[in-house]
């Protein structure tokens, strides 16, 4: 099988380990992948900020660079929700056609990570090695927008050696919400953390997401507290194995 | 809307205030988990509370799209039925409207039913400066009135204080009021409610005029629905001779039969019952039961303008649970005063904007209070699609002065981004520079790095990598 | 313009985006929700609405038509009752037991009066199971909503099974809108201190639900 990566601007230009270790992943569950470099932006921060129109020719480049692909693979949650929720939106209010057909066309086939190896894969036992303790955070994107359900918990608990540790108040949001996290800062750290301070009564040595936007938050926080706990995106946990340890 | 909180900062301005005051936060933190878990229970009681979400959502909605028909309709039922139904454009004229019926009767003081409308018209202040005193009756409304306090919760509007507070309050200013709070008076919250109890009953057993609010107006019937706990709701609905209802035009339903709906979702909704305590409906007026004389004043107060936004009408759904306050983050830690309205949290972020326009500082920097987690749509009962309107009433904010710099900073973004070469010539020379990176960023950028670090920008972009490792890979594979 | 034009202008103009082909009101409501939670027999919704009476502080009693006076007396007894106000459409005898004065409200009780009033005995128009209501239609065997208001106490009597429907929208299908209506599920109470519900503020702080068989 032959997939496209949507890597995110985040991952790609502040975060290459997550995307790098999808990649390593994927190729080790026999799925070929392709990076278009056509790819940039889904236009989330825009959109999300009320610049609606800027969005717009974003949404044509990511229709034009994932042309041709069944199956378009991102480790981001709210990358994936901004491709299913609000390209249809972008499309209905706006007055370009080639929007409408950017959304009909990508919308079904935009997966995240978890439901890719879950839903079309069809494994949550991916071979991975991880001998730590781990906590969950499952992002609002995911949670509530993309309904993601247990399936990124399924995975971890598959995982050799990993000890998977219920999070606290695993359903509030984090805090960081794009441009909430300077419009709103000191609300934003405050929600920042009470997450955090939940995520340290676990114990575990890394608190895991799937979305590198929030753990950016969340491990600015940890490593201004001088935190021993390591934020960390799950595509990173899920590359380990005994062979190919995390470094 | 009430001049109350005209002036008020921006939110980001008065979050600030109340996120580093710990006795709010617990307040509040305490109140809104209690409610959570049980809200979510009283939920999980109903199977079928999808379905029921989902004919709350479609009554509103088809009312809203045929309002004039169905306001036109409910005047005629509680004209029929014996009432008087007056209409106020805005807020003055509603005001103006009830000082005058209050006048008419000669009396010089009301009673009131804990109402969302009146407060957002500033009623008793209206009414103070026609020398008419108007005591409110709810206990949490009686408790921010005698504190001289601001709401700061659409159903308790008094959250933001605990029960050692609102002692401290009424043993300080009921005697100033009427009769004054018992001796040794505790912080148990038994005896503050008996001490309400005897405080109101002087009032509420010689009063001769009473103003409420409506949960709903029943179009076909001309019924209207007042929800409540303690029984001072209907203490003011019977008792007095004279009962003047202020209501919201997007109050109305078609249909008796729509009450079934709401009566099961609102309850659960708010404060997580299976039904609240005390329900009154009423159609007119009944000869030797209740008030002889009942007026409806129709608000519209900038009601209609948010009608007319297509992707805002939504907010007019509302029927004013909170349970999108309790489970709102934002609100948890801000608390209501920051939203600077009477309508606090996620439905007040986007509601006062469209009553009031998004003109003042505080108005414009409300639809930007929130996360956009989406709890509060998830517990909507009626589906109001918050963060959409949110982001909605953004896109309005973002065309207004004041948002040049960002504006420009966006479009050079998107410009950027839609150019992959431009865009992968910055990271490179990002990476190149990355040990000269300060940790604290200057200027906007502070906002971010006062209380978290930035990420370590790393040695190569992920597209540099991919690039490198397609071609080494091709060079393996033609070796 | 008059206020009442200028607003139904207002709205119409804000709704020209809504089509003349718009679905009607009943096509456009969806009501894939149940009449009913669950299938209880009659005298199950009868059990279910004394547990979630119950449930929200209200004291539930059981008899046969033949204990009732008693009953009557003994819960007026331990309230010490002195004055009780008994509708009209009740019959005098119910209190035949009891050593009170009956007030009826033929007069017309001011609230002054009724503030005198120590007991209020009532029966009710429906009972709703699920959600532990009674609900009051201001019918003979009621009398005013005032009356059921100012006393502290309120007992309230419920024919089972008859009176006692399953639900909610059960109970709206045999009510009459004309008729002033009030629903009461279990005593006065307030979250207004904490969100966290306490019993007894400004309505009857204890009411009495008797479920007379027959």
């Amino acid at each position: 099988m032959r997939v496209a990566l949507f890597a995110t601007c985040v991952n790609d230009a502040l975060y290459p380990s997550t995307a790098i270790a999808t990649v390593k992943l994927l190729e080790r569950l026999g799925v070929q992948v392709d990076f278009p470099a056509a790819q940039t932006c889904c236009g989330q921060p825009q959109y999300n900020t009320g610049y609606r129109r800027q969005t717009e020719p974003l949404v044509r480049r990511m229709g034009r660079a994932f042309e041709g692909y069944d199956h378009v693979v991102t480790p981001s949650g709210s990358c994936a929700a901004m491709v299913r929720d609000h390209y249809p939106r972008i499309a209905r209010r706006g007055s370009d056609p080639r929007l409408t057909a950017v959304s009909e066309s990508l919308v079904p086939r935009m997966y995240e990570l978890t439901e890719f190896l879950v839903d079309v894969l069809g494994v949550t036992d991916v071979g991975a090695y991880f001998p730590y303790k781990v906590t969950y955070h499952p992002s609002c994107h995911g949670l509530r927008m993309l309904g993601l359900g247990d399936r990124p918990t399924r995975l971890l608990r598959a995982v050799k050696g990993l000890e998977l540790i219920e999070l606290p108040g695993a359903d509030e949001c984090c805090g960081f919400g794009g441009t909430f996290a300077v419009k709103n800062p000191d609300v934003s750290v405050a929600m920042g953390e009470d997450k955090v301070r939940n995520a340290a009564s676990t114990g575990a040595g890394v608190l895991c997401g799937a979305d590198n936007s929030c753990l950016m938050h969340i491990g600015g926080i940890l490593h201004r507290q001088d935190s021993p706990q390591r934020a960390l995106h799950l595509a990173e946990i899920l590359a380990c194995t005994e062979e190919e340890p995390l470094t | 809307m009430s001049g109350t909180f005209l002036g008020m900062p921006a939110f980001p301005e008065a979050a600030r205030t109340s996120v580093h005051n710990p006795t709010l936060r617990a307040n509040i933190r305490h109140a809104t988990h209690t409610i959570r878990t049980k809200r979510a229970a009283a939920v999980a009681e109903l199977d079928d509370w999808a379905e029921l979400r989902e004919a709350g959502k479609q009554i509103k909605e088809h009312t809203l799209r045929h309002l004039d028909r169905y306001l036109v309709q409910l005047e005629e039922a509680v004209t029929a039925a014996g009432g008087t139904v007056h209409w106020a454009a805005d807020a003055d004229e509603a005001n103006r409207i009830v000082t005058e019926l209050v006048r008419a009767t000669g009396e010089s003081e009301v009673v009131k039913v804990k109402s969302m409308a009146t407060q957002e018209i500033g009623l008793n202040e209206a009414l103070e400066a026609a020398g008419i005193a108007a005591y409110e009756t709810d206990l949490a409304e009686l408790i921010v009135q005698l504190g001289e306090d601001r709401p700061s919760h659409i159903l308790v509007p008094a959250i933001h204080r605990n029960r050692g507070e609102i002692r401290d309050i009424f043993r300080r200013e009921m005697g100033r009021w009427g009769r004054a709070a018992p001796d040794g008076l505790s912080d148990e919250p038994a005896q503050l409610a008996e001490a309400a109890r005897l405080h109101l009953r002087e009032k509420f057993l010689r009063a001769k005029v009473a103003v409420s609010g409506a949960n709903f107006m029943v179009a076909e019937t001309g019924t209207l629905v007042v929800v409540e706990s303690e029984g001072n709701g209907r203490m003011c609905l019977t008792l007095p001779e004279t009962l003047i209802s202020v209501a919201g035009i997007e109050k109305v339903v078609p249909t008796w039969r729509d009450l079934e709906v709401f009566l099961q979702t609102l309850p659960r909704s708010s404060t997580a019952e299976r039904m609240n305590p005390y329900t009154s409906m009423w159609t007119g007026t009944t000869p030797g039961d209740g008030p002889r004389n009942f007026h409806l004043v129709l608000l519209d107060n900038g009601r209609t303008d948010t009608l007319a936004d297509e992707v805002g009408r939504q907010a007019l759904r509302c029927i004013r649970c909170s349970a999108c306050l309790n489970v709102c983050p934002v609100y948890e830690r801000a608390g209501g005063h920051a939203y600077g309205s009477v309508y606090p949290g996620p439905i007040g972020a986007i509601l006062s904007p469209q009553l009031r326009g998004t003109q003042s500082e505080i108005d414009a920097s409300l639809p930007y209070a929130s996360s956009l987690c989406g709890a509060c749509y998830d517990v909507c009962p009626v589906a109001i699609d918050i963060p959409e309107v949110l982001v909605h009433l953004r896109e309005q904010v973002a065309e207004q002065p004041g948002h040049r710099l960002e504006r420009a900073a966006m479009g050079a973004a998107a410009k950027a981004f839609d150019h992959p070469s431009v865009l992968a010539a910055g990271q490179r020379l990002a990476s190149l520079t990355r040990r000269l990176h300060p940790s604290k960023l200057p200027g906007p950028g502070r906002a971010w790095s006062e209380s978290r670090d930035l990420p370590a920008f790393p040695a190569e972009s992920f597209r540099t990598w991919f690039k490198r490792q397609e071609r080494r890979k091709r060079e393996e594979g033609t070796r | 313009m008059s206020s009442r034009a200028l607003v139904l202008d207002r709205i119409r103009r804000a709704l020209s985006d809504v089509p003349a082909t718009d679905p009607p009101y009943d096509q456009a409501v969806p009501r894939d929700y149940v009449r009913e939670h669950g299938a209880r027999t009659p005298a199950q919704n009868v059990d279910l609405l004394a547990e979630n009476l119950a449930d929200y502080r209200a004291h539930v009693h059981r008899c046969g038509p033949e204990g009732l006076a008693e009953l009557l007396a003994r819960l007026l007894d331990e309230r010490e009752a002195r004055r009780v106000l008994l509708p009209a459409g009740l019959p005098r005898e119910l209190l035949d037991a009891a050593a009170v004065e009956v007030l009826d409200d033929k007069t017309g009780l001011t609230a002054q009066e009724l503030d005198g009033v120590d007991s209020v005995v009532t029966g009710c128009a429906v009972a709703v199971a699920e959600t532990g209501t009674l609900v009051l239609d201001a019918g003979a065997d009621q009398g005013t909503r005032r009356g059921t208001l100012v006393p502290d106490h309120h007992i309230c009597l419920v024919r089972v099974p008859d009176q006692v429907v399953a639900s909610v929208p059960r109970a709206l299908e045999l009510l009459a809108p004309t008729r002033p209506l009030t629903w009461i599920s279990g005593p006065s109470a307030t979250s207004d201190i904490e969100l966290d519900r306490v019993e007894g503020v400004h309505g009857p702080r204890r009411l009495d639900v008797v479920l007379v068989r027959g």
